[in-house]
């Protein structure tokens, strides 16, 4: 790649905060180091994933509105999270965290297993348990 | 207490951080000598990995080998400490902070807050340095990053003891010892060496310039396999494999390529900066297949034929590759 080559996409997910660095060769073919704002079709890969885990999300946020799971797991799918890294979070088991998903299960939590889940997605319980949030949240 | 950090940004973490902390040393590498010497280059596709469903492929070695090997040629001698819980692991941190030595870490990048939101997954083997503490926060030396940053202690513990696969446990490495004498010649060739050898010589057909010809055959029945959307998902995976923050394909194979045009200087060998040429070339036809592959998930169409020219690009780049490492292998199996 030259020098000159390298991607500078305005249309990018970096905010700002991130310029890559790259190697590429300049007029006699030596390396030098070039800082890339942003390329195209890496960001619509990494925009494809994003959308994949936001579509999660909000069928996620639908099945808890509708009463077939609990907040639970919306907040999983809210933080990329699969059951097995929950539960190693909130120090339980796996079949655990994905009964609490259900309903029925969830309501019997008792408080100190509410905040281990709230302690691992970075929330408050009060956060955790609220549905009528999840109602207002319409993306 | 704050030491004077000479921080470089770098284009790969694992070689940036070795490269920073050895400066801070008396050491000079550049990055690009990190990752050759460390022997970092690879290819191997993972179908029986699934991240999400979606099958793993590693265009370099995995994470910490790097260091392992580039200090084993040098001679450094390194500490590595792991931990079971965060207190005893911040503590300790304090303590070599307190003596003025900047320490690198595995991380998660989900809690590392300075960097842009669109790139915090889950991916727990992230390194960093940290070389300070100032007003309750500690002064971050990112190697993707241009410029040094800090973070808070709860999200540094956060991302120290992330869960999930691999589980960092709060491991950081500081050198001890930095060798007063050693032969950078030597620790040139054995890098180039086993680089060529793992990349046309392992004989299993999903490492190396096979594994990535066996991947170029298998890509051109995805979307008869497993459907347009499925394929397109994983090759949006295989993009971000390729280009992504800490992983990065093309870019292995232009930081490889300045590496052996370093090592081809210094060496005063001719051969490799010229193969130092032709792995350039192939690294901008890596490119061109992102670009392409990019373009085919924008438009979210699939058919069989875009899959199967993406997948010729692929195999050309194994063939090509074959060929240079194979001469690389010839060129450095008598040194």
């Amino acid at each position: 790649m030259k020098q000159e080559q390298v991607p500078q996409d305005q249309e990018n997910l970096n905010e700002g905060k991130l310029a890559k660095l790259y190697y590429a060769t300049d007029d006699k073919g030596n390396y030098v180091k070039v800082n890339s704002i942003g390329w195209e079709p890496e960001t619509v890969a990494m925009q494809q994933a994003w959308d994949v885990v936001n579509d999660e999300v909000e069928t996620a946020r639908k099945k808890v509105i509708d009463g077939e799971a609990s907040p639970l797991l919306y907040w999983i799918k809210k933080n990329i999270m699969t059951t097995g890294m929950v539960a190693a979070y909130a120090s339980t088991f796996g079949f655990l965290v994905r009964l609490h998903c259900k309903p029925f299960f969830f309501n019997r939590l008792s408080k100190k297993q509410l905040e281990k889940y709230a302690y691992t997605f970075r929330i408050s319980v009060e956060e955790l348990t609220d549905i009528e949030r999840l109602k207002k949240n319409d993306r | 207490m704050t030491v004077n950090f000479d921080h470089k940004q770098s284009a790969h973490c694992e070689s940036g951080v070795v490269s920073n902390l050895l400066r801070f040393h008396g050491m000079d590498f550049d990055e690009p000598m990190v990752f050759g010497i460390g022997s970092g280059l690879f290819f191997t596709y993972l179908p029986f990995v699934r991240v999400n469903g979606i099958p793993g492929v590693a265009y370099r070695i995995w994470p910490g080998q790097i260091f392992k090997r580039f200090s084993d040629r040098i001679g450094i001698k390194i500490e590595r400490q792991k931990f079971s819980n965060p207190a005893k692991a911040m503590d300790e941190l304090d303590r070599m902070l307190d003596k003025g030595q900047p320490v690198g870490m595995l991380t998660s990048v989900f809690f590392l807050d300075y960097l842009p939101a669109a790139y915090r997954f889950h991916f727990n083997a992230h390194n960093i340095i940290v070389f300070g503490k100032e007003n309750g926060r500690y002064l971050v030396s990112d190697p993707v990053m241009e410029h040094t940053t800090d973070i808070s202690y709860e999200d540094l513990a956060r991302a120290r003891f992330a869960k999930g696969m691999p589980e960092p446990s709060g491991r950081m490495y500081y050198p001890l010892r930095v060798p007063g004498e050693f032969s950078v010649e030597k620790a040139l060739w054995t890098g180039i060496k086993q680089t060529s050898d793992h990349m046309t010589r392992i004989p299993m057909p999903l490492v190396g310039t096979k594994g990535m010809k066996y991947l170029a055959g298998r890509m051109r029945k995805w979307p008869e396999r497993i459907g347009d959307r499925k394929a397109i998902l994983w090759l949006g995976n295989l993009i971000r494999m390729q280009e992504e923050i800490g992983t990065g394909g093309a870019g292995f194979r232009f930081i490889y390529a300045a590496f052996l045009d370093q090592a081809g200087h210094k060496l005063n060998n001719p051969k490799l900066i010229d193969l130092s040429k032709q792995l350039t070339k192939n690294g901008d036809k890596l490119r061109d297949f992102a670009y392409y592959a990019g373009r085919v998930c924008k438009n979210r169409k699939s058919d069989t034929k875009t899959f199967a020219e993406l997948g010729d690009i692929l195999e050309e780049c194994s063939q090509q590759e074959q060929a240079i490492f194979s001469e690389l292998y010839e060129v450095s199996r008598s040194k």
